[in-house]
């Protein structure tokens, strides 16, 4: 393994300023990384020949001093965002082969800063899961493992291949996307640093629809400050997504000064679930101890409706996702299964063929939600409650400047476990939902391992708009926390 | 609340999924126990609560009503599983 996979982000951009390294080079050293890490599955699709392409103009336009702020930078991009004239998936049998004419405006960003794309990340179908085992083109293994044990575990979901190809040192960054939970569970499994930004922050143009009121793209990293590079560049006003907020976008590693004194910080009891692991406990206990050493007040509050959110989110979240996946019907794009002959029996024969089974379960139960007779009792609930939570994070927000969590109830479990069991499953969110509902950003960054040697994520929530905050008391923890481990995929 | 597996029929239907018999079976108790799971929201009391309906606080924009983009029918019928003469194909809705 190369030493030119070993940088963080950050400082690969450094040596290429300085001219002490070619675009072409980190580039070749990532993809012979991605290949040598196949056996992880990370990948749906790899594109080497674009990226030694892209890292070659990157080259020639640095040459001629022309630099954008990722300028000759491998990345890895979920499968969820259109990539013109490369396939897109969303990991889902009814978009195979999918090739988009168009570019979502999120990897449009990133390619304009001079960005390289080494290939599409495996995710769970359509972001609908936890443990990225529901993808069609199978599940994705952990880079790490418990210590003196090869079982193979899960990444978490559902950018789960984006979480591996980072931590297993195949891309310098990817992109991930969150809707409940989506980048910063799989962060915390896999030992990487994880950003859901606002609401409105990154545009969901191009980026294929889950939940169109929760879904946000946002970077996975391995430093906080890669983390604030790739923000930057990611996030754009886009009047193609009319939810995309006309906000101009800071210099977020400026506001990376390593200084907390004074930061009011939450932690919410409602967040001390029965039935945690006291490794959880523990971490989360550090994390608090970290900050106060730093100079930050620690205060307990209060987010009485926290129970609610997950049986909220899997209302709305759903119900969304029904009207948003109406489109595929086998006319217009991906697989089709003509059936009987009939249109009807075409699109019933085709969304059968395509979707997998926790999709299928999605789609009918945000069907059922927004049924006569039951939009009210379930889908209007479910919004009223929505409120609520929206309202206690407005309520502690006017006391605290952050808020810090632990991010999954648990490290990373083992591929085929919690299967049997749709609800075990949607509890891996329980940390991650609340945040996700109320569009507030949220940070999740490696520090600390298990008793069993696996990482586990600590995770602060903001103020809309405040990722400046987040990322500073971020960088704050990361210092604390110096986490250094190599997943055992790398050790190998 | 339990669903019975009429109702899993109507829903799939609605949502133009097929299941078969077996399918319907085990999806009686999977979406049983889901609704079962998401009704501790009756305990909530969400009298005079507004139902949320952006999360952010915004002002929806307005746009021209103008053209901005199109010509792109060979771009979007590339992708299509039948296309001919500038059209999709589906199958005949009319006798």
């Amino acid at each position: 393994m190369s030493d030119l996979t070993r940088m963080d982000l950050s400082e690969a951009r450094d040596l290429l300023a300085k001219k002490s390294l070619s675009a072409k080079e980190l580039t070749e050293a990532h993809i012979a990384a991605v290949e040598a890490a196949r056996p992880l599955n990370a990948f749906v699709t790899e594109t080497p020949e674009k990226a030694l392409a892209m890292a070659e103009a990157s080259d020639a336009r640095r040459a001629k001093g022309e630099a954008g702020l990722l300028e000759g930078l491998p990345l890895a991009i979920k499968d969820l965002f259109c990539t013109e004239g490369v396939q897109t998936t969303a990991s889902s049998h009814i978009l195979e082969g999918f090739v988009p004419p168009y570019e979502s405006t999120v990897t449009a960003n990133l390619w304009r800063e001079g960005a390289v794309l080494l290939g599409k990340t495996n995710m769970d179908e359509f972001a609908m899961g936890s443990s990225n085992m529901t993808s069609h083109f199978g599940g994705v293994e952990n880079p790490w493992h418990r210590a003196g044990s090869n079982q193979k575990l899960v990444p978490g979901g559902s950018s789960g291949g984006s979480a591996a190809a980072v931590a297993a040192r195949c891309a310098l960054a990817a992109t991930g996307t969150d809707t409940g939970g989506s980048i910063r569970q799989p962060a915390a499994f896999a030992g990487v640093v994880g950003l859901k930004p606002t609401y409105g922050r990154c545009s969901r143009w191009g980026v294929v629809a889950f939940a169109s009121s929760l879904d946000q793209a946002g970077p996975m990293t391995r430093s906080v400050r890669d983390a604030a590079l790739m923000l930057r560049a990611m996030a754009s006003y886009d009047p193609k997504d009319s939810t995309s907020v006309d906000r101009g976008v800071p210099d977020y590693e400026a506001a990376l000064t390593g200084e907390v004194k004074g930061l009011r910080i939450g932690v919410p009891k409602e967040y001390r679930v029965e039935g945690m692991p006291p490794e959880i406990d523990r971490l989360w206990q550090q994390g608090m101890d970290w900050l106060t050493a730093a100079g930050a007040e620690l205060r307990e509050v209060s987010l009485p409706h926290s129970k609610y959110a997950l049986p909220t989110y899997y209302i709305i979240a759903p119900a969304e996702a029904s009207s948003n996946l109406a489109r595929y019907d086998g006319i217009r794009y991906g697989l089709r299964e003509p059936g009987d002959g009939s249109l009807t029996d075409l699109y019933e024969s085709t969304r059968a063929a395509g979707f997998g089974d926790e999709v299928k379960r999605r789609l009918l139960i945000g069907t059922y939600v927004l049924s006569a007779g039951y939009y009210d009792a379930y889908y209007n609930k479910a919004r009223q409650v929505r409120s609520l939570i929206a309202r206690d994070f407005t309520e502690s927000f006017a006391e605290v400047d952050l808020l810090l969590t632990p991010t999954a109830p648990s490290a990373a479990f083992a591929m085929g476990e919690k299967m049997d069991d749709p609800l075990a499953m949607y509890l891996n969110d329980v940390f991650t939902v609340p945040a996700s509902l109320a569009g507030l950003p949220g940070i999740s960054l490696p520090a600390g391992l298990s008793d069993e040697g696996l990482p586990l994520g600590l995770q602060l929530i903001g103020r809309a708009f405040d990722e400046e905050t987040l990322l500073r008391a971020a960088g704050v923890l990361e210092t604390a926390a110096a986490f250094d481990t190599l997943p055992s995929f790398l050790a190998a | 609340m339990a669903i019975d597996k009429a109702t899993v029929h109507g829903i799939a239907k609605l949502a133009r999924i097929k299941i078969d018999e077996a399918e319907a079976e085990s999806l009686v108790g999977e979406l049983s126990n889901i609704l079962d799971w998401v009704e501790q929201l009756g305990q909530v009391d969400t009298e005079g609560v507004q139902p949320m309906t952006s999360v952010v606080e915004m002002r929806l924009p307005l746009r021209d009503d103008a053209v901005t983009d199109g010509g792109k029918a060979e771009d979007i019928l590339r992708n299509a599983p039948e296309a001919a003469h500038g059209f999709f194909v589906v199958p005949k809705v009319v006798e």
